[in-house]
């Protein structure tokens, strides 16, 4: 009986090995310390305004120092620079060519020249369908904040709503704003929250309404989400109204998993739950359309005023980079680029201004080139 | 000669004594749930103070009118009009029945077009937050709460923000005069006028051409989200805030959040036609009718509104003696981590003043 059950087992085992002498490719089951990529991963690279060339510059530090095989296209993007910026559809094919991007902040002035209404962000977003912005708020150790072990990630449709740039003056002085909510965008972007949940194991997913008032408009959003909800069982549902949200947040944001959000209120709570974690300047997020991703910082602020200064704190943009990494099958490299930030953040010793420490721009990103170390599996 | 004089200034000084200690008639919506319970407490506390208020409680369960549709009783609607002022207790706006919430027909009927939420840090209730002093001043008439929506195909739902000039205007200005006459420092609009160029650019707008009005108020300008992620990091950065209706309604319930709830802000509504103070908390069905709810809201709203009558001893002293019962701790009730009871909690107030 037990010879029985032995045999199958030893032909199996002789069967793999011939397999890996006859170099039949399999891939293993654990990544190797350093993988030899021939391969290399082109990727656009956009540096954004304000402070986004010098964010950009220290990830490319990083990089260079890390090895990591990935080729840039850098393409000067920029709205408050109309002149030196390039073409929408030379960034958009390059980034639908690549299929990633590493994108800084694009300033958004108030006001137009040509009296556009979208902005070159919405342009972007639109041309690419980059519908699902996510942004995972996570309490750094290491980064002294009120509220400890926060953990959301916010998900918020990023195509339509009141971002559809759709207003006109009626009369003099009486302006009317659209904001437009469709079955189709609401369903896709629900579908996304609880794939999303289910693949990354989480438990609970948030819709962010205020269909108390808004009836129709976020109505719809909140019925798409209630009824996808019914199609992942296992994933807890709640419904809560954006302003009681916000509250909720800043008073107990432990209690919040996945949230799910119409674009306005996803805006106010990436930037509400960067700012229980540290601020804008830690917070990584990335922005999906069905075949490419661009990795952005989570709260968009340019952070004008530092501008050359050199103080400005490259966390969010270097995990942006780390994230990208992840996502471009060049794993160990952004695993070891995340353990290095987070080990120096940790420390304490290297700290920018904006958490409390003296070190300026250039410093951190050398703490962290000196903290890289490959993986030991 | 000099008996005539004396006898007109001893007349005169009657005269205003008489004036000032007149009754003044205030009408007193109690509302549904717990309402019942904290308005029955700030009406204490009022009489133990010797307020000269004198209440008119009316009722604003909604009744079928001529027109066969649900609204307010013409009754509270006069009460209101011809008091000119007005106290709330929590209104409960039954779900999915078809009519309009009785706060928005409030609103609506008495054109109140601002909403005012002083937000301050209380000594004694511990929060993450302890330097927090702003007041939020909301648009309340237009904007993403007009109402106007429609579903243009299947699938397809259009709603429509309204932002007038008219509007825009009239709050602005009651925000700069509120800053001044209140002695606060700075005013931040906050808008998302990047976005949404012509609508929030008009409020903007009507916003920077009233900062020429009041040269003595420091003006400033500030995104929706960047108010946002530096208001939960630093909150002593902003004073006075003003805004179109549904960024004030997120953010008056995100600051109240900081300061540690709901039931212990105060709101004012401003109107052309008169001012309505209200608890903006909930009817807590829960607790009502068991003397547990605090009373603090209402309590600090009602104080509100004797500011705005021009009453400032009287409001002074009862929000003293408000801060002190809650700083020394001893009488709090279920939500502020005590045991008290509502009426022991207004007991200690009355005992205070």
């Amino acid at each position: 009986m037990l010879l029985i059950r032995l045999n199958p087992l030893r032909i199996l085992n002789k069967a793999s090995a011939t397999i890996l002498t006859r170099n039949i490719h399999i891939t293993p089951a654990v990544a190797t310390l350093t993988p030899r990529q021939t391969n290399r991963v082109k990727c656009t690279l956009i540096p954004g305004d304000g402070v986004g060339p010098e964010l950009v510059y220290s990830v490319q530090e990083v990089f260079k120092a890390a090895g990591v095989p990935v080729d840039f296209e850098p393409y000067f993007f920029s709205e408050v620079n109309p002149t030196l910026s390039a073409p929408i559809d030379q960034v958009t094919s390059s980034i639908t060519k690549n299929k990633v991007c590493l994108k800084g902040i694009l300033a958004t002035p108030d006001y137009s020249h040509t009296g556009e209404l979208q902005t070159l962000n919405m342009k972007l977003r639109n041309e690419l369908d980059l519908y699902a912005n996510v942004v995972h708020v996570k309490s750094l150790p290491g980064v002294r904040s009120r509220h400890t072990g926060v953990d959301c990630v916010v998900i918020r449709e990023q195509t339509e709503g009141e971002y559809s740039a759709l207003e006109h003056e009626s009369v003099k002085g009486v302006v009317e704003c659209l904001k437009i909510i469709t079955a189709a965008k609401s369903d896709r972007i629900a579908k996304f929250a609880f794939d999303y949940a289910t693949k990354n194991k989480r438990k609970k997913v948030t819709v962010v309404h205020k269909a108390n008032i808004m009836k129709l408009a976020d109505g719809l959003f909140l019925k798409s989400c209630e009824e996808t909800s019914k199609l992942y069982p296992k994933i807890e549902f709640e419904k809560v109204i954006v302003d009681n949200c916000t509250m909720q947040m800043v008073y107990k944001p432990q209690q919040f998993d996945v949230m799910v959000t119409p674009n306005l209120y996803g805006n106010i709570i990436d930037n509400l739950g960067a700012g229980l974690v540290g601020g804008a300047g830690v917070v990584a997020g990335a922005s999906y359309s069905a075949d490419c991703v661009v990795f952005e910082p989570g709260a968009r602020h340019t952070f004008a005023e530092a501008v050359g200064k050199n103080v400005a704190n490259p966390t969010a943009m270097i995990l942006c980079s780390a994230n990208l990494l992840i996502h471009a099958n060049l794993a160990s490299y952004g695993e070891m680029i995340k353990n290095s930030v987070s080990k120096v953040l940790l420390d304490g010793k290297v700290r920018t201004k904006d958490l409390g420490g003296q070190s300026n721009t250039q410093e951190f990103t050398y703490a962290i080139i000196h903290n890289l170390k490959p993986l030991s599996i | 000669m000099a008996v005539r004089i004396i006898r007109q200034l001893a007349t005169t000084k009657q005269n205003t004594r008489h004036y000032s200690s007149e009754l003044k008639k205030c009408t007193l919506i109690p509302g549904d749930g717990i309402g019942p319970e904290i308005s029955a407490a700030v009406q204490k506390i009022f009489s133990v103070a010797k307020v000269p208020i004198e209440w008119e409680s009316v009722d604003v369960t909604p009744v079928r009118g001529p027109d066969g549709k649900f609204g307010i009783p013409q009754k509270a609607i006069d009460s209101v009009n011809r008091n000119k002022i007005g106290l709330k207790g929590p209104l409960m706006t039954p779900v999915g029945k078809g009519h309009r919430s009785l706060n928005l027909a409030l609103r609506k009927e008495f054109s109140l077009y601002a909403n005012v939420r002083p937000c301050r840090s209380l000594e004694g209730y511990k929060t993450l937050y302890d330097n927090v002093d702003v007041v939020t001043i909301r648009e309340n008439t237009e904007g993403e709460y007009s109402g106007i929506e429609h579903e243009i195909v299947d699938g397809v739902v259009q709603s429509i923000k309204l932002i007038t000039e008219d509007a825009s205007r009239r709050v602005a200005e009651f925000a700069f005069k509120y800053t001044k006459e209140n002695n606060r420092k700075k005013l931040t609009v906050v808008h998302k006028a990047n976005i949404m160029r012509m609508s929030d650019g008009l409020f903007l707008r009507c916003c920077r051409d009233t900062a020429e009005k009041f040269p003595d108020v420091k003006f400033e300008e500030k995104y929706l989200d960047t108010v946002c992620l530096t208001m939960v990091q630093d909150p002593s950065q902003f004073d006075v805030l003003v805004m179109p209706n549904l960024y004030g309604d997120i953010l008056s319930d995100m600051c109240a959040g900081l300061v540690g709830g709901l039931g212990l802000t105060p709101s004012g509504n401003i109107g052309i036609n008169g001012a309505l103070f209200e608890s903006v908390h909930g009817t807590a069905p829960d607790i009502a009718g068991q003397d547990k709810a605090n009373p603090t809201a209402l309590l600090l709203s009602s104080v509100m509104m004797l500011k705005y009558m021009g009453l400032n001893d009287y409001a002074n002293r009862i929000q003293t003696a408000c801060f002190d019962t809650i700083k020394e701790a001893k009488y709090l009730t279920g939500d502020l981590g005590g045991k008290a009871k509502c009426s022991e909690f207004t007991n200690e107030i009355c005992n205070k003043l």
